[in-house]
């Protein structure tokens, strides 16, 4: 027994020489088998929900949930929830929260509105107007947070509340103002033309895959422990699968009544979306200041001894955040075609947050990823159109919504305490 | 313009770090009221003292956290003057704190990298900072680690510590302060650690402990520095001095009259025939 542990102690100095003896198939299989029992499960919980869900609706709504029609829609559904958990990602890495996000997308959405149809402007100079209205926003929630210290919870309520005012102030009580601007309300009714889908769609997959090969041949040559062959083989397929499965779904005809109007394509707000979330991806886990976020929501302390301003990333993570929920703010408004005193309200927040924790975002920061908000985020729309085919009311469908945040609350929280147990914390 | 003895400096280089007569209050609070150190390269340096005794203000001060009030820092035997955490990095000083501020969520080479990431334009070059990392942990003959890619969290108290000196060591750094670093290791890990400590110096740097544990000093110190409330007692070599010396100058400020060890003691010590 002691000689087993000592030579297990022993054994790797080669590692550290700079020559790794790399895993094979089964090792790295067994070695995300005891990651996950160990309590670092990422988002394997919401995408097995996520599996679940769509199991149950298929069987019950054959012949509407999977239609093409509705899978398009699920997408439109989704998208400003997305948006917005994109963004409440960089806030919660930090251990903060953004309780303004929602009214933030409905203040911005309120000037887009304003400038387009009472003011004439083009919807270039609209959508810079209301992303930066959000980047000011956010600059005033770092503010509060990061240099004044208050804690985050006040202080975005109270930008909650405000808003809320901002909204009212701009519309009028019981007003709505209309979007007629055709780019505007492109991104949220229009379609990818289908060939130019299938180009973007097939240049993305074999892109992901050039540069998945390049960075695992570059490890390897330099000596460093790289995953074994047949895992990136399987990952590029399984992305290959799911992108040009979902351009074939959506190219296919979706019109009630295809000879008065086609609706074919990939909705445009996708790629808009995808090329969103690469963009913050790369950001966060390719960049200094993206490392820097999660220092400081792993330990503010030693990030700032570090040498890392810490306030300023906190500033920036706001505005991140603020800005995001801006752009959905833009796509809500694109949806809506207009915007109305209660854009950005009621649930908007709860399940941008609640899409950010169900894809495994940690409450306590420094666990979190852009792709965990995309699939929390298609939980939830999941759950809202699922459930509203089946005919039940949006009480029930807050119920279930609430149990599933709540269930996904106590995964983070369980897998939290096996991880501090099985010291991965 | 006369030619003195210390004008030969080929004779001897200058100590790395010379603090003279630091003084640091704190409002009515005098926190240091004269402390003197000497950290030459090459040797380890023991900072010892009762708690409170100004061990944590006075690396505080070298490290830039706060500023001497008065006093003259000399390093490599030119005057100084530290007021920030980025001036004592700039010099080469590097702290490794008992709280070892690692981030638990990130793996070893980005904590090793924090701050100071390499970059390939925008983006981190993850490569080059893990083989980096490798080199510097091989030679420091770090070999109890098993990737340096596991998340620190996992890793034991005095991996943590490894990890935290080997940062420290990774900037081409001249000096490296350790406070307590084997305060809450099991006896094989404080083992190991005081291994690496020695191995820094020997490597070249000049290094400052700071430790309440007389068997950590004797093992691995070139030279004892003794605080006793804010002010040196005394600097003595290890080998000339005996633990109940040091022990008695830790919890007295002096050595007992007759202990003849007058030649070894800094002059500083004020009130050291009042207080014997």
């Amino acid at each position: 027994m002691s000689t087993h542990t000592a030579s297990r102690h022993d054994a790797p100095p080669s590692l550290l020489a700079g020559s790794v003896e790399q895993p094979t198939f089964g090792e790295a299989v067994t070695n995300y088998v005891s990651k996950v029992r160990g309590g670092d499960m990422g988002s394997l919980p919401a995408i097995l929900a996520l599996l679940v869900l769509l199991s149950i609706f298929v069987i019950l709504k054959p012949e509407t949930f999977p239609s093409t029609l509705n899978i398009a829609n699920l997408f439109q559904q989704g998208a400003v929830v997305a948006t917005i958990a994109m963004g409440l990602v960089f806030v919660l890495l930090l251990g903060e929260i953004d309780l303004s996000a929602g009214f933030t997308s409905g203040t911005c959405g309120a000037v887009l509105a304003t400038v387009l149809t009472q003011h004439g402007w083009s919807w270039y100079a609209a959508v810079a107007a209301a992303l930066v209205t959000g980047l000011a926003i956010g600059l005033v929630l770092g503010t509060l947070v990061a240099r004044l210290g208050v804690p985050s919870f006040i202080a975005t309520l109270a930008a909650f509340l405000a808003l809320q005012g901002v909204v009212l102030l701009i519309i009028g009580t019981g007003g709505n103002i209309s979007i007629s601007d055709p780019v505007i309300l492109a991104i949220q009714n229009k379609n990818v033309p289908p060939a130019l889908g299938w180009a973007i769609g097939i240049l993305s997959v074999v892109g992901y895959g050039v540069a998945t090969l390049r960075t695992w041949q570059l490890r390897r040559r330099r000596g460093l422990l790289a995953a074994p062959a047949g895992v990136i083989a399987i990952k590029i397929a399984a992305i290959g699968l799911l992108v040009l499965g979902m351009v074939a779904i959506l190219n296919q005809e979706r019109s009630l009544n295809p000879l008065r109007t086609s609706i074919i394509g990939v909705p445009i707000v996708v790629p808009v979306i995808v090329t969103l979330a690469l963009v913050l991806g790369f950001v966060l886990t390719r960049t200094a200041f993206g490392r820097h976020v999660y220092a400081v929501g792993g330990n503010a302390e030693a990030t700032r001894r570090a040498g890392i301003r810490v306030a300023t990333v906190r500033m920036a993570c706001f505005m991140i955040c603020s800005t995001m929920a801006a752009v959905a703010g833009i796509f809500a408004a694109s949806r809506a075609t207009s915007v109305d005193p209660n854009a950005g309200g009621s649930n908007v927040l709860l399940y941008a947050v609640g899409a950010a924790v169900i894809g495994g975002t940690s409450l306590f920061g420094g666990k979190g990823r852009i792709i965990d908000a995309l699939i929390g985020a298609a939980v939830i729309a999941v759950i809202d159109n699922g459930m509203a085919l089946l005919g039940y009311s949006s009480g029930v469908k807050y119920v279930v919504t609430g149990g599933v945040l709540a269930a996904a609350a106590s995964v983070d929280a369980i897998s939290r305490r096996r991880a501090r147990s099985a010291g991965r914390g | 313009m006369t030619k003195t003895a210390h004008s030969a400096p080929d004779l001897a280089p200058p100590p790395t770090l010379e603090v003279r007569g630091g003084r640091k209050n704190f409002g009515a609070v005098h926190a240091l009221r004269g402390v003197d150190l000497v950290a030459r390269a090459g040797e380890v340096t023991a900072l010892v003292g009762d708690n409170g005794a100004g061990k944590s203000t006075m690396i505080k001060c070298v490290a830039g956290i706060h500023a001497f009030d008065a006093g003259e820092v000399l390093f490599e035997g030119e005057q100084t003057h530290i007021s920030s955490p980025a001036d004592s990095s700039a010099l080469g000083i590097e702290v490794v704190y008992q709280d070892l501020a690692l981030c638990d969520n990130l793996d070893i080479v980005h904590n090793m990298f924090l701050g100071r990431e390499l970059k390939k334009g925008f983006r981190l070059d993850e490569s080059a900072m893990e083989t980096r990392a490798a080199e510097v942990l091989a030679s420091l003959s770090v070999r109890t680690v098993r990737s340096i890619r596991q998340h620190v969290a996992s890793l034991s108290g005095g991996q943590r510590q490894t990890v935290a000196i080997a940062r420290a060591v990774l900037w081409n750094s001249k000096l490296v302060i350790l406070d307590e670093p084997t305060a809450a290791l099991g006896v094989a890990q404080t083992e190991q650690v005081l291994q690496l400590v020695r191995r820094l110096a020997d490597a070249g740097l000049a290094v400052v402990l700071v430790s309440h544990n007389m068997n950590d000093v004797f093992e691995v110190a070139d030279a004892i520095n003794v605080l006793y409330l804010g002010q040196t007692a005394a600097q003595v070599r290890t080998r000339e001095t005996s633990r109940s010396e040091v022990i008695e100058l830790i919890t007295s400020g002096s050595l007992p009259a007759g202990a003849a060890a007058a030649a070894t003691l800094s002059t500083t010590n004020a009130n050291g025939s009042t207080t014997a």
